[in-house]
């Protein structure tokens, strides 16, 4: 059996930027007033008449070639099961040296002195249910799975839909895609 | 950002990071200056001592690399006080992790405290040995190190010359490797931070009365230093400039972006070209020697991290299209 990729997969075409995913996050993770794991982008281009509008709900990437992992002194930043990248508090030293390496800065300093960030819900996830902001999201925005189980609906949409990653050009392979 | 954005809304407001990453204060600078500053007093002794062969180095030299120590212990409690999470700061040592440069970093600054210690005993001459055993404290321990150490003091300033680089090296590759902070994405940072602390190390041994032939070899060093650094400098400005769009924001930052005055002022004309002008005038004996120049390099050496270290945090791809 292939070894799992959770990835995120986020329609732009269904995004109603409600935050409910941040408030979800929020209370599920105990994420301190001020802070946020995951926030929600809007954005419009173009030259009037023509417009387009986009909403993004975006977090750690977890990326395949994480940098902030390489950069961790401690190890306290690691790849879970399925690719996932957690950070261990009690080794963190909060040097900020994976914030520094994010290239998306996903990462912010807990006010207990740890590095924190999105865990993609682990502890909902081994126990068999969705991430908070998966599950709470209104419009179905959010999908979340196993990249490499070709019967999951993340792996039926990364074939049939287009959709891009944030920054590709970092190289970092990011597991948050978005249909476009 | 793309050309054609009109619009764009986030909550994202997390301390330190939004809008602007501002994670590493004064106390990193103040480090990274002292990591190189270090590197040139276990350096520059190590080699003065074997080109002078047998000769006694002046005696301010001799107590250079505890100088050294000194600086290195006050660098370290600067980034101490930079963790938030201090009282896991022992974690640094329960791995070593070849892909962080923080994590060899940490095992670097180890072994420069034996090497700086070794190093100034090897180098002291037969009075200061003596005067050393006579410490009551350390008397016994003290002359037998010595002892040891002047019998290998070849190998020691081999070592103190590896270890000394590594630091260098390593204060630059801290930031050189996070490729996510355009500013820093480039290998150059380290030759050029361990270039920029042999010579902050020399400026700082000028300060001292030193004999003649001491004085003129570290002004030619130093020349040299501060020229391969001024090379350094026009190559990582060259390189960010003709690069792809990340490289040429980052070329931006000092090319009439906001760090342009203070870095082709402070740095490049006061912490180089000036003292470079100097140390070849004071060379060929048409400057009198004074502390001017030295201090010139110290600002500009501090000057150099702590603008690349803002620089950098400022540059990051949210920036890009």
């Amino acid at each position: 059996m292939a070894r799992k990729r959770w990835v995120m997969v986020v329609d732009t075409r269904q995004c109603v930027a409600c935050k409910a995913c941040v408030l979800a996050c929020k209370a599920e993770n105990d994420v301190p007033d001020g802070y946020c794991r995951d926030w929600v982008v809007e954005e419009v281009h173009g030259e009037y008449p023509i417009l387009h509008a986009e909403n993004r709900s975006e977090r750690c990437n977890h990326c395949t070639r994480a940098p902030c992992v390489g950069a961790c002194p401690t190890g306290a930043s690691h790849f879970f099961d399925g690719r996932v990248v957690l950070v261990t508090h009690d080794k963190c030293t909060g040097c900020k040296a994976c914030i520094a390496s994010c290239p998306y800065d996903a990462r912010f300093v807990h006010p207990e002195g740890y590095v924190d960030k999105c865990t993609f819900c682990m502890h909902r996830v081994q126990r068999g249910d969705e991430p908070a902001c998966v599950s709470i999201c209104p419009t179905g925005t959010l999908r979340f799975g196993d990249a490499n189980d070709a019967q999951s609906e993340v792996a039926a949409l990364l074939r049939t839909r287009t959709w891009k990653v944030n920054h590709p050009e970092t190289g970092v392979e990011p597991n948050v895609f978005f249909l476009t | 950002m793309r050309p054609d954005l009109i619009e764009l809304v986030t909550h994202k407001s997390n301390a330190h990071i939004d809008p602007t990453l501002h994670i590493w204060g004064w106390e990193i600078a103040l480090y990274l200056f002292l990591g190189g500053l270090t590197a040139g007093l276990l350096v520059l002794p190590a080699l003065l001592g074997r080109a002078r062969k047998d000769k006694p180095l002046s005696p301010w030299l001799q107590w250079m690399p505890l100088v050294g120590l000194l600086f290195i212990s006050l660098g370290m409690g600067a980034l101490f006080l930079d963790l938030e999470h201090k009282r896991s700061v022992w974690r640094f040592y329960l791995a070593l992790r070849p892909s962080s440069p923080m994590s060899w970093g940490a095992w670097i600054l180890l072994a420069v405290y034996p090497a700086g210690l070794l190093l100034s005993l090897a180098s002291l001459d037969v009075d200061r040995r003596a005067r050393a055993s006579r410490i009551s404290w350390i008397g016994d321990p003290a002359t037998r190190i010595a002892a040891w150490s002047a019998a290998r003091v070849g190998t020691i300033r081999w070592f103190a010359v590896a270890v000394g680089a590594g630091l260098g090296l390593y204060t630059g590759l801290l930031l050189g490797t996070l490729g996510a902070r355009l500013q820093w994405s480039t290998a150059l940072l380290g030759p050029l931070f361990l270039t920029g602390g042999l010579s902050t190390g020399a400026a700082f041994m000028l300060l001292f009365p030193l004999d003649n032939e001491d004085a003129h070899t570290l002004l030619r060093w130093d020349l040299r230093a501060i020229a391969v650094e001024l090379a350094l400098i026009g190559l990582m400005v060259v390189g960010f400039a003709s690069g792809d769009a990340p490289s040429r924001l980052a070329a931006e930052a000092l090319l009439g972006g906001a760090w342009t005055a203070s870095f082709w002022s402070l740095v490049v004309v006061l912490g180089l070209l000036v003292p470079l002008t100097m140390e070849a005038l004071e060379l060929r004996g048409r400057v009198r020697m004074s502390p001017v120049t030295p201090v010139l390099i110290l600002i500009g050496g501090l000057a150099l991290r702590a603008i690349l270290l803002a620089a950098g945090q400022e540059s990051g791809f949210r920036l890009l299209p």
